[in-house]
């Protein structure tokens, strides 16, 4: 199929909306050509997903003014001018992929069976583990009481004990559990453990659930294998779970490939572009109720998503697991606390509202640094250590497993920060955006920022599937709002000394000096590179050791060029409310965040 | 555009009140369609499986799992009583015997030899629906339960906590500006629904208890108030299940903010019937608001309201902002303009202009208001 591809049109299925995008191959490159969006409509009145399909696509037709559809029929193959050569879809609608994992020890395959989960695009719901601290009767209730869409059995070395995991059976067999959709079908159970417990776990299951049997995800105590049970975590969301929504069978009746969940094809498209270009990416997509997050370190893949932290169902949770002093710390302002309390709240229960008054978008952001450093903090305890497909470890380092090992991101190393969602893509300006990445990631080193202002990530990752190409240059040239690079050294500096010298080759050289504590930005147009040689003061890094200059490319951006030297480890805000008001104060001033905007603030660069 | 669609909350005087009322599980409709019922009347009823308790009786006998069937007492079936002795293994020459006795009245369900586990199952739990209102049944779903009908007045609101409760209705403040206090409540007010004003006190709703009041209905409370309700912060709001001995149906929001005049006027007429609430809250897609129901008449001899479509946003349309800086204000839509425009936080937006209740005019976000729906 790749390599002839002229037309593509994919939609993604979200809980609310349905967006569908066209690309069209233009010369020698493929391009986005128009987006449509239409309500999402797997719930009553419609019941049927292919209804709003039909309507975003309609958009599409309209925009791009030509015909892609047959009455209610999406005309593939192309013919001539009409229709499109392959019709590709993701879905998150109905609440996405909702699993339950099961693990002997947590920390062990418990950790492992969550990995395989979260990377196959599910949700979480929980983990039991034989050592999870509840007696067998609660862990019973929960899985009873939470009605997951499929649950991922795993547990035992293969060739090890065999108790514990038909331990864990005997505790599903005795739950019973019944799947969220559907009732004339069993609950999809994949077992992937122990190998030697395999007929055991059969008695237990065969006849209570629809179970599923694969390879060992953790055959070797040294080695994780998540790879079988991810695809048959797809195979059964697409003849399990996904064809008892509303109207599914017919959506995969059209598509020319399997229909993915969306957070598998972000995961995909970011895993694509990792590859391509050999650097490491971290990306971030934050939503009304939860935030994902992923990222490609040393080749592994890992993907966390942050069920309760998110912009509006979640907010008030925010704030819950931050505090109100960590959510505080980022409002350049005086706040009563209970007045705070009572607008998140409000938020909460009215999520669709917008911030009209500047400082009810500054609480905004304020709380979206907070849901994406807790987010990232997850992620950062969830990446860890043991490596993914077929990698091992020394078994020096399995000893490390009680805490989880080390986490495998280094923030030094990466190369790209991509955000995405509506608090990111949609602040009024992108210099606000560009501060909350800084904020809630705190990037060191040289880092690339980007914000997917229309999210399309979930359609190019479905494509990247058919046609890798396609899907790599639509997301570089359309996808992707460049928003520049960040500069920022390790270590602590003493206010108001020299921290950073960054001499830049312009048409003509120049010289930049940045105090530690400020922020300096320097203008850069999206498209353009600088060489430069960047020089910390004595105790601070960039990635060669204290003191030594590195010499690098820059990218331009929308926000240019941003010189952080506000500290890493530590990064400190001072926490007296005045001394932390005026020092908010002077960073967002120093680059234009709120109030009188800076002449880089160029929006009328946007392609979104 | 001239009209825009921002779903608000319904406060009607009088409607057609129709509510699906179903079992969990497959069961028993004990009511014929037709029936007149009160809001206490059971509808349905069912049982659910017992709770399961997992035994390691291979390792209480200390013996080897896969000969645990040979200890057994009971088989896989049987019924078993609390305490009793299910399994027995002598040791030592017979000199010491051990013992396994149920810790649950119930079944055995099954003995493992591979875990050494027995799997015991306790007595089915029973479970029914009431009508919830008093109504008349209108239609029944085999084995699931009943559609319940009256007409009356149907009120939404806009966050609650606690489940499902019925009694008369009172006012204890004189308007809905009024806070409610602790003192405003009174013995006599047990068993019954009252409406406060703009705010609900944390020592009213902690004497709302004590007293027995079964709900109360008001326009704000405090989230620091309902941190100590609920004793934990709520970080997502799906309520409903909470056991805190009060049903409390919030109708504005979080803060002192005045219950909406029209809706405390409505309440008001009601004073003396028994009103039906429910403080179910849930925000995420598929979105369920907590309710008051006032039924006015019980008996449906043919359906004579039929419920309004919902009319879009237009000139004239009667709104409450709901986000701050006018938030909980009233007023009249004076203006929708087309275009889009730029607001303080600098976002561009669809906008509309609105005269509040005490003549002062602004302009505010279309998502940041919503409806009275009428």
């Amino acid at each position: 199929m790749s390599g002839e591809l002229k037309s593509i049109l994919a939609t993604d299925c979200g809980s609310t909306t349905t967006k569908a995008i066209l690309i069209e191959k233009q010369g020698d490159t493929y391009r986005l050509v128009v987006r449509g969006e239409a309500p999402t409509t797997v719930e009553a009145p419609f019941e049927d997903v292919t209804r709003g399909v039909l309507n975003a696509v309609m958009e599409v037709e309209e925009l791009a003014g030509r015909k892609l559809l047959d009455g209610d029929r999406i005309i593939t193959p192309r013919n001539g001018d009409e229709g499109v050569d392959v019709y590709l879809s993701t879905s998150s609608a109905g609440g996405g992929l909702q699993m339950m994992v099961t693990g002997v020890v947590k920390s062990m395959s418990g950790e492992s069976a969550e990995r395989a989960a979260l990377g196959a695009g599910a949700i979480v719901m929980d983990i039991v583990a034989s050592n999870d601290g509840r007696l067998p009767h609660e862990k019973i209730r929960r899985i009873r009481d939470l009605r997951p869409d499929m649950i991922l059995l795993s547990g035992g070395i293969d060739g090890g004990t065999k108790t514990h995991v038909v331990e864990l059976a005997e505790i599903i067999a005795a739950a019973d559990p019944k799947p969220r959709l559907g009732i004339g079908y069993n609950l999809p159970v994949i077992y992937a453990g122990n190998k030697e417990a395999r007929t055991e776990i059969e008695e237990q299951l065969a006849d209570k659930c629809s179970l599923v049997v694969t390879d060992n995800l953790r055959p070797v105590m040294e080695r994780e294998n998540l790879m079988p049970a991810r695809h048959k975590i797809h195979d059964l969301f697409m003849e399990h779970v996904m064809a008892q929504a509303p109207g599914y069978k017919k959506l995969m009746a059209w598509t020319s490939a399997p229909i993915m969940p969306t957070p598998a094809a972000v995961g995909n498209i970011i895993q694509t572009i990792a590859k391509r270009e050999s650097i490491e990416v971290v990306g971030v997509d934050i939503g009304g109720a939860t935030t994902d997050v992923f990222s490609v370190f040393e080749d592994v893949f890992n993907r966390t998503v942050s069920a309760n932290l998110g912009m509006s169902y979640s907010v008030s949770n925010v704030l819950a697991e931050a505090g109100l002093p960590n959510v505080m710390r980022w409002v350049p302002f005086d706040l009563d606390e209970s007045e705070l309390r009572n607008r998140i709240k409000n938020k909460m229960i009215r999520p669709t509202t917008i911030p009209q008054s500047l400082e009810e978008l500054m609480i905004e952001q304020a709380i979206a640094r907070e849901a994406l450093r807790l987010a990232f903090t997850q992620h950062k305890a969830l990446a860890v250590g043991l490596k993914g497909v077929q990698q091992e470890r020394t078994i020096s380092d399995t000893f490390d497993q009680s805490g989880s090992g080390d986490t495998l991101i280094n923030l030094m190393n990466l190369n790209l920060l991509v955000g995405s969602g509506g608090v990111l893509s949609h602040a009024p300006r992108r210099i606000q955006t560009v501060m909350m990445l800084l904020d809630a990631f705190l990037p060191e080193g040289v880092t690339e920022l980007a914000v997917d202002s229309i999210f399309m990530m979930p359609q190019l990752g479905v494509l990247a599937q058919v046609n890798e190409r396609a899907a790599t240059d639509v997301f570089v040239q359309d996808c992707l709002i460049h928003l520049g690079t960040a500069v920022a050294p390790v270590g602590k500096g003493k206010d108001g000394q020299k921290a950073l010298t960054a001499d830049i080759q312009f048409r003509e050289p120049r010289r930049f000096e940045v105090n530690y504590g400020s922020l300096l930005q320097i203008p850069l147009e999206v498209g353009q590179t600088v060489e430069a040689t960047l020089t910390p003061a004595g105790k601070l890094d960039l990635g060669e050791g204290n003191g030594k200059a590195i010499r690098c490319t820059l990218k331009g951006g929308i926000g240019g060029i941003i010189l952080d030297c506000r500290g890493r480890r530590p990064f400190e805000i001072p926490t007296d409310p005045s001394s932390r008001i005026k020092k908010l104060t002077e960073w967002t001033e120093a680059l234009g965040v709120y109030g009188p905007a800076l002449e880089t603030e160029l929006q009328s660069a946007d392609r979104g | 555009m001239a009209h825009a669609y921002t779903p608000g909350l319904r406060v009607n005087k009088e409607t057609l009140i129709s509510k699906t009322r179903r079992l969990p599980l497959k069961g028993q409709v004990v009511v014929k369609k037709g029936d007149v019922l009160g809001a206490l009347d059971v509808v349905a009823r069912t049982e659910l499986p017992g709770n399961v308790q997992p035994l390691k009786a291979a390792s209480i006998l200390g013996v080897h799992q896969q000969d645990l069937e040979e200890y057994m007492l009971k088989n896989p079936g049987d019924s078993v009583e609390k305490d009793e002795i299910i399994a027995t293994a002598k040791s030592f020459f017979g000199l010491f015997k051990s013992h396994v006795r149920s810790p649950i009245t119930g079944t055995l369900e099954s003995v493992s030899t591979i875990t050494g586990q027995l799997i015991l199952r306790e007595p089915p739990v029973p479970v029914e629906v009431t009508a919830y209102f008093d109504g008349t049944v209108s239609e029944i779903l085999e084995e699931e339960g009943v559609v319940m009908e009256a007409v009356g007045s149907f009120i939404q609101g806009i966050f609650g906590v606690g489940g499902e409760v019925a009694g008369d209705l009172v006012v204890v403040v004189s308007g809905p500006e009024d806070e409610l206090h602790a003192d405003l409540l009174k013995p006599e007010h047990r068993g019954k629904i009252v409406v406060g004003g703009s705010r609900v006190h944390l020592d009213a709703v902690s004497r709302a208890r004590e007293l027995g009041v079964h709900g109360i209905v008001v326009g704000g409370i405090d989230d620091a108030d309902l941190r100590e309700i609920l004793g934990y912060d709520l970080g997502v709001a799906i309520t409903g299940h909470e056991d805190i001995g009060v049903t409390v149906v919030v109708t504005e929001g979080f803060g002192r903010i005045n219950m909406a005049a029209r809706t405390f006027e409505l309440l008001g007429s009601h004073v003396g019937r028994q009103a039906s609430i429910n403080g179910a809250t849930q925000i995420r897609a598929g979105v369920m608001r907590p309710e008051v129901i006032v039924p006015t008449q019980t008996v449906l001899t043919d359906v004579q309201h039929v419920e309004k479509e919902p009319e879009g946003l237009g000139i004239g349309s009667q709104i409450r902002a709901i986000r701050v800086p006018f938030f909980g204000r009233l007023g009249e839509v004076t203006e929708l303009p087309p275009e889009l425009q730029k607001l303080e936080s600098e976002a561009t937006v669809r906008v509309l202009k609105v005269r509040f209740q005490d003549g002062e005019e602004a302009t505010i976000p279309r998502a940041n208001v919503e409806m009275i729906e009428t």
